[in-house]
């Protein structure tokens, strides 16, 4: 049996609260420039969250021409933008349409576009609905969207697993590689959640921080943390094998060496009594990445943000690393964007894929400097450069028991 | 080496048919399910029709908790669950599945009702564009993200392996079952409960289509208003149900004794890369995906014996699924028969995929294809076998079920009786 293709990341597409374009966004990374502002009050209503990452500057107009964006939300742009620029910097110039692989995350769909057809059903009659409520509200209008406007006619696939979706779509993206039914997968996600019905939606779950300022709302890991704090935007990957990266002479970020799942099978919303199957997802990924604890150079956490998960998952780092989770960095760059739900998992990817390449522990806000964090742990405050980083392991969780795990890896020597 | 994958149970609720040997009755009898809509006062609305579900979630064993708890959608998926695990003879409730067990439930719009109503209640039936929390329910978040319906599935039957939620529009049902069959062929599960579910009738869901004019007006005559492949069709009807298998790698089957339906041979996906909602009329990308699952289960066109097709009953998908059908099968599109239980049960969306896989695992079990309803005016553009009317008795070793939907999703999945499937030859 021959050994499996190892799988690279060749391209990056973001527009997050940390900026737009993967240089923009790994600047403000290091920079530490945190996205998150209070929500409009009218948006926000009595919903609770009042503070939110938000992406400032995005001009839909600059990559979704005026026709496409009266048929799409929010969301949609995002990710076209997102889906664009990922392409781009792939530098992707030639490919089989059949052979160009969708492979989205999704948790909301189009949350304003939703609001506004229903409002308008309601308020002035059936024919008062737009046309295009059909195809901008549902769940897979951006994984159809990035389709036709690349001409991909491989397969599309939309993965759904609350904040855990995004590694499942790159589960996917493996699986599909692996089984040669593709030669290049775009996979990744978008959401924006900032709209009045989906924050109260959001609300409903009580997870969410209610702090009135940005500064100290998203603090996980730390005694203090009280909640997570919502942010728009999304990060889109070129996934392929290493060999055709490698023959038309691309850059590669990283190896996505593994990625695996399970769930808690425990309740739609309360915590499970123990971490046993969020370790087990992260140790079923290390054993299929061929690494052991001892390797593992950096974490990317979910950072829940609430104590009673933050603990949860200080436990399975703990049982799954072993002697090594006290030893390892433990990255939280989200508090600088807050969580992107479906997107989270993808722009983590991103975030270790961007660290192995420059070498460079990704910091957390500012905000979490100073304050005592769940013992056992080394969370990452200040970005550490010439981290000597060669394996990265990330880890999601989605509200209602969905945990997964990927592992990155440098890749390889120079093409 | 990839892993073989069986189909070891089945559950079914659909427009008159709750539990899987009603179902198959029902198509059968070739009597659609169709009705004025009953939930809502659809008198506004243009297309006023619907397959419903005469539903009674008590029926099924789902408790007044889970009853207040979830959207109409998860407790269809529960309830064809519930049918589907017992009848696979695996004795997972309140037990701990482990690992090896994971769950995959497609659906195109989730919990669309849930979200409405509540919607309407929070913003004073529409009036105000910022909205009050006062009378909402604490489920919102579960709404809103409808992998909560995967959630309360991985709980009951402490399924802890592979978890997700497939959402790719109409093409859901195949796309959730084919992911499904590619976990357990690769390994990463050895049972899936796979299938999906949508419960979309509701004010918003049917203003949509009758913005894009997509759903049939033959509100005088709801049974025979879904009328695929007939020359006078103009347009399909909403349904509603779910439907979910029991997925398992054979020899897992084997050793416990299951009963094994049929062999899962195949699944595709291709996307037309042309418009979210148009599509060109020569099924192209429909046919792509159908010669990739025949080349999978190793498979001649003339090896089909039953083809479930789309058939949505709107003039530009049935023309485009015949050319599909002929531009892959070549001669032999004219001799398989080929029908859409849509004619029934309405197109339930994302459901309706997974309904079909069950309509073809059925048809494999009792050798019968079940018809096209209202097919009575044959159209020139749609010349293959279409059935109609009558179920038909005939020699189904392979069925091949597709899907297309908005997005410009195509999928293909082809099972297998399982004596006659690739690898073991003809019995």
């Amino acid at each position: 049996m021959t050994e499996p293709a190892s799988l690279v990341i060749s391209g990056i597409g973001v527009v997050a609260p940390t900026g737009i374009g993967v240089a923009a966004h790994w600047k403000n990374t290091l920079d530490r420039r945190a996205g998150i502002r209070p929500v409009d009050p009218a948006t926000a209503g009595d919903s609770g969250i009042r503070v939110a990452g938000v992406v400032s500057d995005f001009d839909p107009a600059d990559f979704v021409p005026r026709r496409l964006q009266v048929q799409t939300d929010r969301w949609c742009w995002m990710g076209l933008a997102a889906a664009e620029m990922a392409l781009a910097d792939a530098a992707i110039s030639d490919f089989d349409p059949y052979r160009l692989a969708i492979l989205t995350a999704a948790s909301e769909g189009g949350n304003e576009y939703g609001q506004r057809e229903i409002q308008a059903l309601w308020r002035d009659g059936p024919r008062a609905v737009s046309a295009y409520q059909s195809i901008a509200w549902f769940y897979a209008a951006l994984a159809g969207q990035v389709s036709i406007r690349h001409g991909a006619k491989g397969r599309c696939g939309v993965a759904v697993a609350d904040a855990a979706g995004g590694l499942h779509a790159a589960a996917q993206a493996r699986r599909l590689l692996l089984r040669g039914q593709a030669d290049h997968v775009l996979l990744g996600a978008a959401e924006a959640p900032l709209s009045p019905y989906a924050l109260l939606c959001q609300a409903s779950l009580g997870r969410h921080s209610t702090a009135g300022a940005a500064a100290g709302a998203y603090l996980p890991f730390s005694e203090q943390a009280a909640g997570w704090v919502p942010g728009e935007g999304g990060a889109m990957l070129v996934l392929e094998r290493a060999e055709t990266a490698r023959a038309r002479g691309a850059q590669i970020y990283a190896e996505l060496a593994a990625v695996a799942s399970t769930h808690d099978a425990h309740h739609p919303a309360d915590p499970p009594p123990t971490a046993a199957h969020m370790a087990a997802a992260i140790a079923l990924a290390l054993e299929r990445a061929g690494v052991t604890p001892g390797e593992v150079d950096l974490v990317l956490a979910d950072g829940d943000g609430n104590r009673r998960w933050d603990a949860l998952e200080a436990e399975a780092l703990i049982s799954a690393l072993g002697r090594r989770a006290a030893d390892v960095p433990v990255a939280v760059p989200k508090t600088l964007t807050g969580r992107l739900n479906s997107a989270c998992g993808v722009l983590d990817l991103a975030w270790a894929a961007l660290a192995l390449f420059h070498d460079v522990v990704p910091p957390a806000c500012e905000d979490l400097d100073g304050r005592p964090v769940i013992a056992g742990l080394d969370v990452a405050r200040a970005p550490r450069r010439d981290a000597n980083l060669h394996t990265a392991l990330v880890f999601t969780r989605g509200v209602g028991g969905f945990n997964a795990a990927a592992v990155l890896k440098t890749a390889g020597g120079p093409s | 080496m990839s892993r073989r994958v069986v189909v070891t149970g089945i559950g079914v609720q659909a427009p008159g048919g709750a539990g899987a040997d009603a179902f198959w009755a029902r198509l059968v009898s070739g009597r659609s399910a169709i009705r004025r809509i009953s939930t809502f006062d659809p008198a506004p609305f243009r297309s006023q029709i619907a397959a419903e579900c005469d539903f009674i979630p008590e029926e099924w064993g789902l408790t007044p908790r889970e009853i207040r708890r979830c959207d109409r959608f998860v407790l269809l998926a529960l309830a064809a669950a519930r049918e589907a695990v017992t009848s696979s003879g695996l004795d997972l409730e309140g037990a701990d599945a482990g690992p090896a067990v994971g769950v995959c439930l497609g659906s195109a719009v989730g919990a669309t009702i849930r979200l409405e109503e509540e919607y309407v209640v929070a913003s004073d039936a529409g009036r105000d564009w910022t909205v009050a929390a006062d009378h909402s329910l604490p489920f919102l978040y579960q709404a809103l993200v409808p992998s909560s319906a995967v959630s309360e599935l991985a709980a009951r039957y402490g399924a802890h392996g592979p978890a997700l939620m497939v959402s790719t529009g109409c093409t859901s049902g195949i796309d959730a079952i084919g992911t499904a069959y590619e976990l357990i062929a690769d390994g990463e599960a050895d049972v899936m409960i796979a299938g999906a579910s949508d419960a979309p009738i509701s004010p918003i869901t049917v203003a949509c289509f009758d913005a894009i004019r997509a759903t049939t007006a033959r509100n005088d005559a709801p049974e025979t208003a879904s009328r695929p492949f007939d020359a006078t069709r103009d347009g399909f009807v909403l349904g509603e149900g779910s439907a979910v298998l029991v997925l398992e790698e054979l020899e897992h089957a084997r050793r416990r004794g299951a009963p094994i339906h049929c062999e899962i041979s195949g699944y595709a996906g291709r996307a037309n890369a042309h418009h979210m909602t148009g599509l060109r009329p020569d099924g192209i990308e429909m046919s792509e995906a159908i010669l990739d699952v025949l080349r999978q289960a190793r498979l001649a066109p003339g090896d089909l014996g039953y083809i479930s097709a789309h058939g949505s009953g709107t003039k530009q998908n049935d023309r485009h699924e015949t050319a599909a059908f002929k531009r892959a099968l070549g001669p032999a599109a004219a001799q398989v028969p080929i029908s859409s239980i849509k004619s029934v049960v309405g197109h339930s969306l994302g459901a309706i995929g997974a309904i079909e896989m069950a309509a073809c695992a059925l048809a494999i079990r009792h050798q019968v294809v079940p018809p096209t309803a209202n097919l009575t005016t044959p159209d020139p553009e749609c010349d293959l076998d279409y059935v109609p009317v009558t179920a038909r008795e005939h020699r189904i070793g392979h069925a091949l079920s597709v899907g297309s939907g908005f997005g410009g999703f195509q999928s293909a999945m082809v099972v297998s009786a399982l004596a006659k499937s690739r690898k073991e030859g003809i019995a």
